[in-house]
């Protein structure tokens, strides 16, 4: 995954093969192939015009990480208007989000979907975080790939450095409409205000305005982008990711207003404690590929194999950087720049077979069980609400953990399949339900057994809403538009262990209400049927009323006593 | 038999039942139905349900098993017998619907006695509909409960009002039934031979019945299609025999008519199904020895004197009948039958047929016989059949 990055950071050149290796990022037919094409009969082979290697050489260069991403949009979430706003939305709340948790304010956003056209809309995103200086406004809105995330490691919402660019750059391809940020650092400090649009040729900013504004908050971020974009309410809308954002950030507060509504809505903060700082941690070995590998002794300042290791890498003592040398027949005082690519490759491999220490775990915020369970309290009416976070663990030498949550029974709909939300570093993720691991370990576990119905292959089916969330350094998403996690084993593991113990509290749960229901009912039942046998009896028998009133009290009572003995 | 009727039916089971009054009641005003000492019994269990509340227990109804598991086959006496199973049904949280519905099922049925009056089971049903929570939803659910009330009196469910509504079957022949015009009183004579195409109905309700006839035997035929062909040709004049068709199962009725007419006039009885399972074991099963639902009622309702003239598994071999395949719900019967039915499992000669039929897989309706003419069944198979009455099965 760092490597398809490592990758596209550099701009991609034509004649390069896609990489990364997920299926996610075929490029549809549509773009190289018009329709229309498809019906012409095809030209014999011998009249068409060949090319020569010089020809291809004239039309042979450079393509910017802005051109391959306009052109290729569904990979980072825009393949659709309706997908667009959400996508929008989605980029400008999670970067607010990360900002204010970075700088320990608890968040307030609002977030505004103006309709200016049938289908073209207005997204504003306003937070109270930290603000951004003036000189990095530009990069930030006009350029892809610039970031402060990418290079570090720790849990955060952004990690690529692409996200707010390309929605800007979406922005500006669909409606022509410049991206407009207003932020201040501080009280005190004067408040900014740019026009931004992207450079696609170049991958750079364009400032078109840049003025000092009047801006009432103290400190914090507003962004506006226009777009061609669809509103709808349901599944995949926006309505379902902020209310979704809601939960699994129960001490952030959202004021949210949409078309066609009369006011905002505003969803209450749940609980006023930030979730922990994680903190930085560089890569662990076990998780770097060969090719990032080379590319980091050749951009290192070290100097000695050993040292490298020692510096760059987490958890690498110098007993381990001595073992991982010998395992690899190479000095630790080799010069990392002249390591060639077989020695190289024997490095990856000592790497791997060297037992290293799992990285420390710090660098994860988890939500915390108490948190989901505020977080679902707080959004979903039901009778029943449990939580699990397992303890941290580790895939491919990066750290995760996963956390489960369960709502049960009140107002959540018994006849149809359960709601599934999954989250990933506290954001919803929304598309791509069935490629991802989170639901995959859903339908792997047998809900029958925790006494929900489910029919094979499928979701279960219950006055159910699940709540899954995984948290890493590193997330394995299956695509940069980042809507599916990948199925590493381990994570798979942790999951399904997840899973379970919801399941299992939910079991209990069920049980114990099953038989205060049957209690209810047993209690129902006596006072419906006895005064039945009082009649019969007395019909047959001829006794006053008072008799049967007798008859029937009698009777009551000795049920009763006998159903509670 | 015939002269015990009802009225000593209790006794007849061989408990000296507490609900069965020594006295005899006057038959003729309800039939069979011993309307008083039925009532008397009603009195006596409510009674009993009644002080046993007052006295704080939690009262029992007990009722016997209506199941084949639950009868015994007596070969002398010709019938299926009532074993002694009972279910106990003791007031409970769990019972307690069921006893209220069946409580109200004997004040219904009581209501009718005293008024004289009679509600078919459907009419039950929709009384029930008066009963609030007491209700039945559905009519299966107070059938079983006027079963269950049947067999908990030992009595037949005529002489708690309820009657049945299907249709007792079909006579034509060398019979004359005599019954009672309802206003009148004077006697009705009804020949049997004076149908033409059509039949004398049997009635729901048989006891007053009496019979002349010159027949010398009953034919009891299982479908309509066949009885239609042997009364069109009057074959009941060629062999002076008497048809009776059943139409299926043989209700109460019918079974209760054969027996009678077979009883007082000494007439063997003869009985005409498909060479199948479900005609061997529950059509003339049925008829011979009654049923494993309504055991306390098969000694009046059985004709122990019946054998089986066809169509058996060695017909169909011998009379080179056409087939179909039996069937898997056929082949369950079959191997139910020798397993599990007292009557089957009493006769060798039976598991024989019954191994037969499942080793060849086939089974043979009786119009099968048309393959052969359509008037074979009547020149050629039943004369030949009833010339060796000695090897119709039992
Ligand atoms: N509202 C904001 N307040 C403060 N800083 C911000 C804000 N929005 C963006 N930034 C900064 O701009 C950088 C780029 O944001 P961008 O969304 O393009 O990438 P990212 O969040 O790092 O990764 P991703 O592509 O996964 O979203 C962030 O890393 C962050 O440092
Ligand atoms: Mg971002």
């Amino acid at each position: 995954m760092i490597a398809s990055f490592m990758d596209l950071g550099a701009p991609v050149s034509s004649s390069k093969s896609r990489s990364g290796g997920s299926p996610q990022l075929d490029f549809p037919d549509m773009e190289s192939l018009p329709p229309e094409a498809k019906e012409e009969p095809v030209e014999p082979p011998e009249t068409r015009k060949r090319e020569t290697a010089e020809s291809m050489a004239r039309r042979q260069r450079e393509i910017s990480i802005s051109e391959f991403f306009s052109k290729n949009r569904h990979l980072l979430g825009f393949d659709n208007p309706r997908k667009a706003l959400l996508t929008t939305v989605k980029e400008a709340v999670d970067n607010s989000l990360d900002a204010c948790e970075d700088a320990g304010i608890l968040p307030s956003l609002k977030v505004e979907i103006i309709q200016i056209e049938e289908e073209r809309f207005r997204v504003c995103v306003e937070d109270n975080g930290p603000g951004i200086v003036k000189a990095q406004i530009p990069k930030i809105f006009g350029k892809l790939l610039y970031g402060s995330k990418f290079h570090t490691l720790k849990q955060s919402r952004g990690q690529q450095g692409i996200g707010i660019s390309a929605a800007g750059m979406y922005g500006l391809l669909t409606t022509g409409k410049s991206i407009a940020v207003t932020s201040r650092t501080g009280p005190g400090k004067p408040a900014h205000y740019y026009e931004i649009q992207i450079d696609t040729r170049k991958n750079a900013p364009q400032v078109i305005t840049d003025r000092v504004v009047e801006w009432e908050p103290p400190h914090g971020t507003r962004v506006e982008i226009e777009l061609a974009g669809t509103y709808k309410k349901g599944r995949h809308s926006v309505d379902d990711y902020i209310r979704q954002t809601a939960i699994a950030n129960p001490h952030c507060e959202i004021v949210f207003s949409v078309p066609g509504e009369d006011g905002p809505l505003h969803l209450e903060r749940g609980s006023s404690v930030l979730p922990p700082e994680p903190k930085a941690i560089k890569p662990h070995p076990y998780g770097v590929e060969l090719g990032v590998l080379i590319r980091m002794m050749k951009e290192s300042p070290v100097r000695q194999l050993g040292a490298f290791l020692q510096k760059e890498f987490s958890r690498v003592s110098s007993r381990v950087a001595q073992e991982i040398c010998g395992e690899a027949s190479l000095k630790t005082r080799a010069n990392p720049r002249s390591i060639a690519a077989g020695e190289a490759e024997r490095l990856y491999r000592a790497i791997n077979s060297t037992k290293i220490m799992s990285p420390a775990t710090n660098c994860l915020s988890p939500i915390g069980e108490e948190q989901i369970l505020s977080g679902l309290k707080k959004e979903i009416d039901a009778d029943f609400y449990t939580a699990v976070t397992r303890s941290p663990s580790v895939y491919r030498g990066n750290p995760f953990q996963v956390e489960a949550g369960l709502a049960y029974g009140g107002t959540l709909p018994g006849d149809e399949l359960v709601e599934l939300m999954r989250f990933a570093n506290r954001v919803p993720l929304q598309y791509q339900q069935s490629a991802c691991a989170i639901s995959k370990a859903v339908l792997g576990i047998d809900w029958r057994s925790y006494g929900l119905s489910q029919s094979k292959g499928a979701l279960p089916a219950g006055p159910v809403l699940l709540f899954v969330h995984i948290a890493s350094a590193w997330v394995p998403f299956t695509s940069e538009s980042k809507e599916a996690v990948a199925a590493y084993p381990e994570i798979t593991r942790e999951l399904r262990l997840a899973l379970q113990e919801c399941g299992r509290k939910l079991a209990s749960h069920i049980r114990t209400h099953r038989r205060a229901a049957e209690e209810q009912k047993k209690r129902s039942y006596i006072e419906k049927y006895i005064p039945h046998i009082g009649i019969a009896l007395r019909e047959i028998l001829g006794f006053s009323e008072s008799a049967e009133n007798r008859l029937v009290e009698t009777l009551k009572d000795v049920l009763e006593r006998s159903r509670t003995a | 038999m015939v002269a015990r009727g009802f009225r000593t039916i209790g006794a007849a089971n061989g408990k000296q039942d507490r609900f069965m009054a020594k006295k005899s009641v006057s038959a003729e005003k309800r039939g069979p139905s011993g309307g008083k000492n039925v009532l008397e019994a009603i009195r006596a269990s409510a009674q009993d349900i009644h002080k046993k509340i007052l006295a704080r227990k939690k009262p029992t109804m007990k009722f016997p098993v209506r199941s084949l598991s639950n009868v015994r086959y007596h070969p002398q006496r010709g019938f299926f017998e009532i074993a002694g199973r009972k279910k106990e049904r003791t007031l409970t949280v769990n019972t307690v619907k069921t006893f209220a519905q069946t409580l109200r099922m004997v004040s219904l049925s009581k209501e009718l006695i005293e008024n004289d009056d009679i509600a078919t089971k459907r009419e039950a049903y929709y009384v029930s509909k008066n009963w609030e929570e007491a209700r039945f939803n559905e009519q299966p659910e107070s059938d079983t409960v006027m079963d269950d009330v049947e067999a908990y009196f030992a009595v037949n469910r005529e002489q708690l009002g309820f009657i049945p509504e299907e249709k007792g079957g079909d006579v034509a022949g060398r019979l004359v039934v005599i019954d009672h015009d309802r206003d009148t009183g004077k006697a009705l004579r009804i020949d049997c031979t004076r149908f033409g195409s059509g039949a004398y109905s049997i009635p729901i309700s048989v006891e007053q019945l009496e019979f002349e006839t010159g027949a010398d035997f009953i034919l009891v035929i299982e479908t309509a299609g066949m009885f239609q062909r042997l009364v069109k040709h009057n074959y009941w004049k060629k062999a002076n025999c008497i048809l009776i068709s059943m139409g299926g199962v043989p209700t109460r009725a019918c079974r209760r008519f054969i027996r009678r007419l077979a009883d007082s006039k000494k007439i063997p009885v003869y009985v005409f199904v498909d060479g199948d399972p479900y005609g061997i074991t529950n059509i003339y099963r049925t008829l011979k020895v009654g049923s494993g639902n309504a055991a306390h009622l098969n000694e009046f309702f059985c004709v122990p004197q019946a054998s089986f003239l066809g169509i058996t598994p060695q017909d169909i071999v011998d009379y080179r009948l056409p087939t179909h395949p039996l069937k898997d719900v056929d082949i369950k019967r079959a191997r139910d039958a020798i397993k599990n039915d007292p009557f089957i499992r009493h006769h060798k000669e039976w598991i024989r047929a019954i191994e037969l039929l499942l080793k060849m897989s086939v089974r043979a309706e009786q119009q099968a016989l048309a393959k052969h003419g359509l008037n074979y069944v009547i020149d050629t198979y039943l004369p030949e059949k009833l010339r060796r009455p000695e090897r119709f099965l039992p």
